[in-house]
């Protein structure tokens, strides 16, 4: 049998690390290839060796297309191909405009002048098809939310008119209802005969979107099979080399004292002075609490944590009051100083260094820590540092490799020591587990349960409803900015229904 | 993942160490093989100690500016009004000590105050008003030279007191040479040992006795040889000591405290570094303010080597100061370089400077040439930096 896209025996290193080894990968004309994987486990090199990123010869074995290797020495001979791949970090130019960014490198011109009419034509319509509210032809992307960027850079792939399109964890940062819109749109290139490799970590979307899986662990193929002759377990136990039982650690915590308290919240929205994006917010948390907010992107759940962080440029107004003290907080030094830490969604922007090592960033906001009169001590430093990679389980070749060449997930690892190592009272956490794949999951569950029971208040923003109700003690809904509901989550667990009919403002 | 582990501690470590000092011996060896050049072409003159003196300290006017502007740089910014703060210092030096008389102590300090103020100026305009430094440091770059040709009215004011002409053409007796270099070379072999110890005591894996050893020995041949030649012909230039202080002083900021960190982490990712907990414009204003230090140090140094005070000093040393930073491993897009790197970065325009006038090349090959190498070595960084990808 002839496939469309075919690896033979891929091997490829880096500098201390086999990311592939003897990768051999087949996907048949016309389905959804699913490419399952721990973090780190070499998939994402995989779909650069496919298109084009790791030029030929900078790694072994044959990539086959029809039957005919190829040799692309970059994208575009991939392009060229009809390969086109959306990849695991967003790639936008926040600068420029919808249209801009989707026809980025494919303008329309005649008579070599771009054509912007029929461009903004174009663009309307993926916007309609994307069923992008609020968005028009002209919108800056750098205004947009992360989930509509990354329908964007989705829209960007698509107008390529692909045969084989790869989407690197496209989900990450969408809700639920933007993933449903992907998904329609990923059927209707099927019928059309476009194959896909899709990659995530959601075992739930492979099942329902997808015709075969293949496995990689540790940069090896471990299996492939068609998803009908699979069950989840299987596909988990290949991924890790061993069954998950629970997707969540027990809770177990002793509710303490009100660590912080947040009174008549209001922000302004910065771009539009006379609107509100967080409003009338009244909540606690308390010493040893996982409080969960729940909600729909663009409801003010980031815009909430991140100006109490200090971080947010909108105008606030309203009271925060810390162990029943009134503190004000101008800045994120003053919010790290007092006790709160912030693990920001976008790791890329907002997280990660990408000029420092893993050392350098683990322990950049705990670095008064290592000071010894004028001087850094090194030695402290490394150990520290050491002491949460091996903790977080972070999978790199050594603390000073840097930062940016780490997988996806194993970054995002190192965004939660570097907050996690100046041992905050209030950890607040805006979706935390993007990216992380079903074992590190797990662990990051346990570790909030871990620190919960040494005391720590803990807030998990997240948009993965399970992942709410499966961690959270209690969880509130927010909606428009305000407060929708709220729900005791520790004897019993809420509905997902209920925090859906709260979130979508119905009752 | 236990494999993968294994290799952390054995391969991956001492991988990431060999890059690190490749890339600082690469300088090195680069400056060296220009200098056999060069001593081939003049048929020897160029190496020999009265030679190598003088190179020395013509390079030190772009090395202190650089000292200052490779922090900026990693920084993120840029600043091009250095030139004429030094010119313009330089000729506050000149006022001071020759028409107002001013002891030259207090010349110094005022002159240095002044430098730090004119820092200030850049940096509020740049962290508190939010002005991008290209803009605001080419305003400096005019307006400056411009209250130079002010206050100066256009002359060149001379000779300046003997202080200031020790600073410029003395040189340290030999003695005094010889204690230093053995002492330097004492405490890099305490320093050497004791991080050494501090690492085992820490359960670090730690390089083989030998290879320590044959670094030591390495490094301190190397004092003890610049030290030689610097004493075959008068001793160690005092400008070249005010030089190697400063090095010491911003490597040591560069390296081992917070701030030093914080400059990095600010230069890879603003936002990031801001979420940290960094205060960014406190930051960039002690940068800049350290920069205007650095810029009236130059100017001090290069009215006392020329023994006066003329308005078109440091015209265009704001570019080689920033080539220097360049060449030696800088990148202009923020987060990456080292005082070290700059510093022989502006030995090697220097080097270029003085072989290419010894061999009676005109002026205008020397430009030619220095920008050749300016693109070269920021492609030989580029293209080794991809190589690892
Ligand atoms: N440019 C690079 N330089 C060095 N090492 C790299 C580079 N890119 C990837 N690696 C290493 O290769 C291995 C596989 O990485 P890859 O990004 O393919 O993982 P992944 O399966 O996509 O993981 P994730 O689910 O976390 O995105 C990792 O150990 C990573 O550190
Ligand atoms: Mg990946």
């Amino acid at each position: 049998m002839e496939y469309i896209l075919e690896t033979k025996d891929i091997i490829k290193d880096f500098p201390g690390v086999r990311a592939l080894d003897h990768v051999s990968f087949q996907v048949e004309e016309g389905e959804i290839h699913s490419l399952c994987g721990e973090n780190g486990a070499g998939k994402s090199t995989l779909i650069k060796v496919l298109s084009g990123v790791h030029p030929y010869k900078s790694y072994e074995g044959q990539v086959l297309l029809k039957g005919t290797e190829q040799k692309f020495s970059n994208i575009n001979e991939a392009e060229e191909q009809r390969i086109a791949v959306i990849h695991q970090e967003l790639t936008v130019f926040e600068d420029l405009n919808v249209t801009e960014n989707i026809f980025m490198g494919n303008e329309i011109e005649t008579n070599g002048i771009i054509d912007w009419d029929l461009m903004y034509k174009k663009a309307e319509k993926w916007i309609n098809k994307l069923k992008l509210e609020n968005v028009n032809p002209r919108t800056k992307v750098k205004s947009l939310g992360m989930g509509k960027q990354q329908l964007i850079e989705i829209a960007k792939a698509l107008v390529k008119d692909a045969e084989i399109l790869i989407l690197d964890e496209p989900t990450d940062s969408l809700t639920d209802s933007e993933t449903e819109i992907l998904f329609d749109i990923l059927n209707d290139l099927r019928d059309e005969g476009v194959t896909c490799i899709y990659i995530t970590h959601k075992l739930d979307e492979v099942f329902e979107l997808c015709d075969s899986v293949t496995v990689l662990r540790d940069g090896e193929s471990v299996g492939s099979d068609k998803v009908n002759n699979l069950e989840k377990r299987d596909i988990v136990q290949m991924m890790v080399g061993r069954e998950i039982n629970q997707r969540f650690p027990e809770r177990k915590t002793d509710i303490g004292e009100t660590v912080l308290e947040v009174k008549d919240y209001s922000v302004v929205d910065p771009e539009n002075p006379d609107q509100f994006v967080v409003k009338d917010v009244n909540f606690e948390l308390k010493a040893g609490e996982v409080l969960g907010f729940s909600g729909l992107v663009g409801a003010g759940r980031t815009e909430l944590v991140n100006s109490i962080f200090g971080a947010f440029p909108g105008e606030k107004s309203g009271e925060i009051y810390l162990e029943g003290n009134k503190i004000e907080i101008t800045s994120p030094k003053d919010a790290i100083n007092q006790g709160i830490a912030l693990v920001s969604e976008d790791r890329k922007r907002f997280g990660l260094i990408p000029t420092m090592d893993v050392k350098e960033n683990t322990s950049l906001a705990a670095l008064q820590d290592f000071k010894e009169s004028l001087s850094l001590n090194h030695n402290q430093e490394i150990s520290k540092v050491r002491d949460y990679i091996d903790k977080l389980n972070v999978k790199t070749p050594s603390i000073r490799e840097k930062v940016s060449k780490l997988s996806g997930g194993n970054q995002q690892k190192v965004v939660l020591s570097k907050n996690l190592m100046t041992q905050p009272e209030v950890l607040i956490l805006d979706e935390p587990t993007r990216g992380i794949d079903v074992g590190a999951k797990y662990e990051i569950y346990k570790l909030i349960q871990e620190l919960s029971k040494q005391g720590v208040a803990i807030i998990m923003i997240s948009s993965e409803l399970p992942e709410v109700i499966g961690v959270s003690d209690r969880i509130l809904v927010l909606s428009q900015g305000e407060i929708a509901g709220e729900f005791d989550n520790s004897e019993t667990r809420v509905s997902q229904e209920k925090i859906m009919m709260a979130a979508t403002g119905g009752n | 993942m236990k494999e993968a582990k294994k290799e952390e501690g054995f391969l991956g470590l001492k991988k990431s160490n060999f890059n690190f000092d490749i890339k600082t011996y690469m300088m090195v060896i680069a400056l060296v093989g220009i200098w056999v050049v060069f001593t081939f072409l003049t048929k020897g003159t160029f190496l020999t100690s009265r030679n190598l003196s003088n190179l020395f300290r013509q390079s030190v006017i772009t090395s202190v500016l650089a000292v200052g502007m490779v922090l900026v740089i990693i920084l993120g910014e840029v600043d091009l009004s250095v030139g004429s703060v030094l010119g313009l210092c330089g000729g506050i030096v000149g006022i001071l000590d020759v028409w107002v008389g001013l002891n030259p102590f207090l010349t110094i300090v005022s002159t240095l105050v002044i430098g730090m103020l004119i820092g200030l100026w850049n940096g509020w305009w740049i962290a508190y008003r939010g002005v991008p430094s290209l803009i605001v440091t080419l305003g400096g770059l005019l307006g400056f030279r411009g209250v130079l040709l002010g206050v100066t009215g256009g002359t060149t004011i001379s000779p300046l007191s003997k202080a200031f002409n020790y600073l410029g053409s003395g040189y340290l007796p030999e003695m005094v040479s010889n204690v230093l270099g053995l002492g330097l070379i004492a405490y890099i072999i305490y320093y050497r040992l004791h991080k050494r110890k501090k690492k085992k005591e820490h359960g670090f894996e730690v390089s083989s006795l030998t290879l320590e050893i044959i670094k030591i020995v390495l490094t301190s041949l190397l004092v003890a040889m610049f030290v030689m030649i610097l004493n075959s012909y008068q001793g160690i230039p005092v400008l070249v000591i005010v030089l190697l202080v400063a090095m010491a002083i911003f490597t040591y900021i560069t390296k081992n405290t917070v701030f030093g960190r914080h400059i990095y982490a600010i230069g890879g990712n603003e936002e990031a570094a801001e979420l940290s907990g960094i205060e960014l414009k406190k930051s960039k204003l002690i940068i800049f303010m350290l920069n205007g230090l650095m810029a009236a140090i130059a100017g001090i140094l290069l009215s006392s080597r020329l023994n006066a005070a003329s308005v078109s000093a440091g015209d265009g040393a704001e570019l080689d100061a920033i080539a220097a930073c360049v060449i030696g491993g800088a990148s202009l897009a923020g987060g990456i370089g080292n005082v070290l790197g700059a510093v022989v970065g502006a030995v090697v325009m220097a080097s270029l400077d003085n072989g290419m006038s010894l061999m009676g090349a005109p002026m205008y090959w020397q430009q030619i040439v220095k920008g050749l190498v300016l693109v070269l070595a920021v492609w030989f960084d580029v293209a080794t930096r991809n190589k690892g990808e």
